[in-house]
């Protein structure tokens, strides 16, 4: 099963990519933007998950990283005036985003280097406020539109896009984890000392995983500023960030197909409880809590386990 | 092969290790026996460059190994089998032994290797598809030594191989330890709580306490020292 893991993903999202081909102009506009959500917050969750899952270090600053990305790839495609639909908007597209990928990349690396003294808790707690201060200094740049917000972003994104990039990314993933080079994550987030005595260059993984899932968060931010057209600061607070690190939570850390199905979910889940507004948040968080209580294991988890709500867990025996 | 100079180690205000000097000679099973907190884990660990040294030397094959990163020292060939058995818990058998052969290119060596290893501990290859941390106690030990050795270390550093072993298998451990050394021509450097049995297979033996060498000598005089016998040995 784990080999056809690929081949069946690829499968799945051309057959996907199908239908919405041929269906493109019947889907209604709200279902079309609630798919390409989906998509980005599967590139959030995913990329979030190489850090927080694979590398083990609890990151709380994603949203930082998004806001990077989406800043940066919309200046560009506005300074270079590129009108939806012509063919010289495709690659200019596409450059908007590496170098969203890249700047956002950059400052993967500035809160990596932190990363490699702190641990758990104080970990978490400077990347959060290292997300905010990209926020804020974004909120004080006037010629990002400072709190305002920059409007008149090119409407350059769609679902293609979107699911093409995550192919790309679940690829890398997948192919990343599966060989030594890319276990030294997962023996980096097991025993720090331990991979470090087999000869891991502990440093390293640690700012190559803030690296590599900040660059595709940043390309998720990029994809999101030129498919909603207005940014602005608040759109990427700490909430933004916690929502990621739930789905990834969620998806079970590490698991690669959970962290997809459970982004899926829970972007569909706010809105499909749109209907009974006033316990929305109620019970979207009633959910949250009843999902955690199911769900078995960490690591090979994403199994539902309906015994689990009245057995103890085996930490607790 | 090894050999240490005067080295100091500090953990913030505490001093583990207060000068102390030890030689390694190549193709030798070296002991270091002592009380709890006497400093021997801590050796090991500024060996393999995990614990930061403040000062003196550390030479391996006459190179200057001190304060080098724990994957230069590894590369180098030293491998640790950390106190503990801090194995990969989420990976499973093959891929602990696979990572310890984190370094090497050689594939196909890799896997004879690990079939070698098997040979040594065949509990191991029954559990071989197992995440490391549904071992028993027992499998995690073999699996820790097993991962060292796979870096085809020529100097190897065992911390406790005996610790939360059955006393049946504390036997077999260390008849496994000998046919390492042996076979393999790895020279061992092993600390142990078991004083007896690390001394009956080792050429030499250092007592440390206190962060200091109190005495030294080749194994089977230190097994018959008198303060030995009465502070390690029970006697
Ligand atoms: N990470 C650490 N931080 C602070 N002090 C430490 C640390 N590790 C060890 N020490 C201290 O350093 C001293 C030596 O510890 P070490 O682990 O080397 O002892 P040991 O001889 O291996 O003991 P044992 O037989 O119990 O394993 C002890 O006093 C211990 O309390
Ligand atoms: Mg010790």
């Amino acid at each position: 099963m784990k080999c056809h893991l690929p081949k069946l993903y690829l499968l799945l999202s051309l057959i996907l990519c199908g239908i919405i081909l041929i269906f493109e102009k019947n889907i209604s506009p709200y279902y079309y933007q609630v798919i390409v959500y989906i998509g980005i917050n599967i590139i959030l969750a995913s990329s979030l998950n190489i850090i927080n899952g694979f590398a083990g270090q609890f990151s709380l600053g994603h949203a930082g990283f998004m806001a990077a990305g989406a800043y940066t790839s919309a200046v560009i495609t506005s300074s270079m005036h590129i009108s939806p639909g012509s063919l010289a908007s495709y690659p200019a597209f596409l450059f908007s985003l590496i170098c969203a990928g890249i700047i956002a990349s950059l400052f993967g690396l500035m809160v990596g280097i932190p990363s490699l003294r702190l641990k758990g808790d104080y970990l978490a707690i400077t990347t959060l406020g290292f997300g905010e201060i990209i926020r804020v200094i974004i909120q004080n740049l006037d010629f990002l539109g400072a709190a305002r917000g920059f409007t008149g972003i090119a409407k350059l994104s769609d679902f293609f896009w979107v699911f093409g990039i995550i192919s790309i990314l679940i690829f890398l993933v997948y192919n990343l984890i599966n060989s030594t080079y890319g276990k030294g994550f997962l023996a980096v987030r097991d025993d720090e000392i331990a991979a470090s005595a087999v000869g891991i260059d502990v440093t390293r993984y640690k700012v190559i995983a803030f690296v590599f899932g900040a660059f595709f968060a940043g390309i998720a931010g990029g994809l999101y500023a030129h498919f909603v057209t207005y940014i602005n600061p608040s759109q990427f607070g700490f909430l933004r960030s916690f929502e990621i690190v739930v789905m990834v939570v969620v998806g079970g850390m590490g698991n690669i197909i959970g962290v997809i199905i459970s982004a899926a979910i829970l972007t569909i889940l706010p809105e499909a409880l749109r209907s009974i507004a006033q316990y929305r948040m109620v019970i979207y968080a009633l959910l949250l809590v009843i999902i955690m209580l199911l769900r078995e294991g960490e690591f090979l988890g994403g199994r539902f386990n309906i015994k689990r709500l009245w057995k103890k867990s085996p930490a607790e025996t | 092969m090894l050999e240490i100079r005067n080295l100091h180690v500090h953990y913030g205000a505490v001093k583990a290790l207060k000068g102390i000097s030890l030689a390694v000679g190549s193709g030798q099973i070296v002991a270091l026996i002592g009380a709890n907190g006497a400093g021997k884990s801590t050796s090991l660990r500024a060996i393999s460059g995990i614990a930061d040294v403040s000062s003196g030397e550390i030479i391996f094959d006459g190179i200057d190994i001190t304060n080098k990163p724990p994957h230069v020292i590894v590369f180098a060939g030293i491998s640790h089998a950390p106190e503990g058995r801090m194995i990969f818990a989420n990976l499973t058998t093959r891929e602990n032994l696979e990572m310890g052969a984190y370094l090497r290119k050689d594939k196909g060596e890799i896997r004879k290797d690990i079939e070698y290893l098997f040979s040594i501990f065949p509990k191991l290859k029954e559990r071989i598809n197992q995440p490391g941390g549904k071992l028993s106690g027992g499998e995690q030990q073999m699996l820790a030594i097993g991962r060292a050795l796979l870096a085809r270390p020529k100097l190897l550093l065992l911390d406790e191989p005996s610790l939360g072993i059955a006393p049946i298998l504390v036997k077999t451990i260390f008849q496994k330890i000998v046919e390492i050394n042996k076979e393999l021509q790895t020279t061992i450097l092993l600390v142990e709580q078991n004083a007896h049995m690390a001394l009956s297979i080792a050429d030499y033996g250092y007592v440390m306490e206190t962060g200091e060498i109190r005495l030294h000598a080749p194994a089977s005089e230190l097994a018959q020292n008198e303060e030995v016998k009465k502070a390690y040995l029970g006697m």
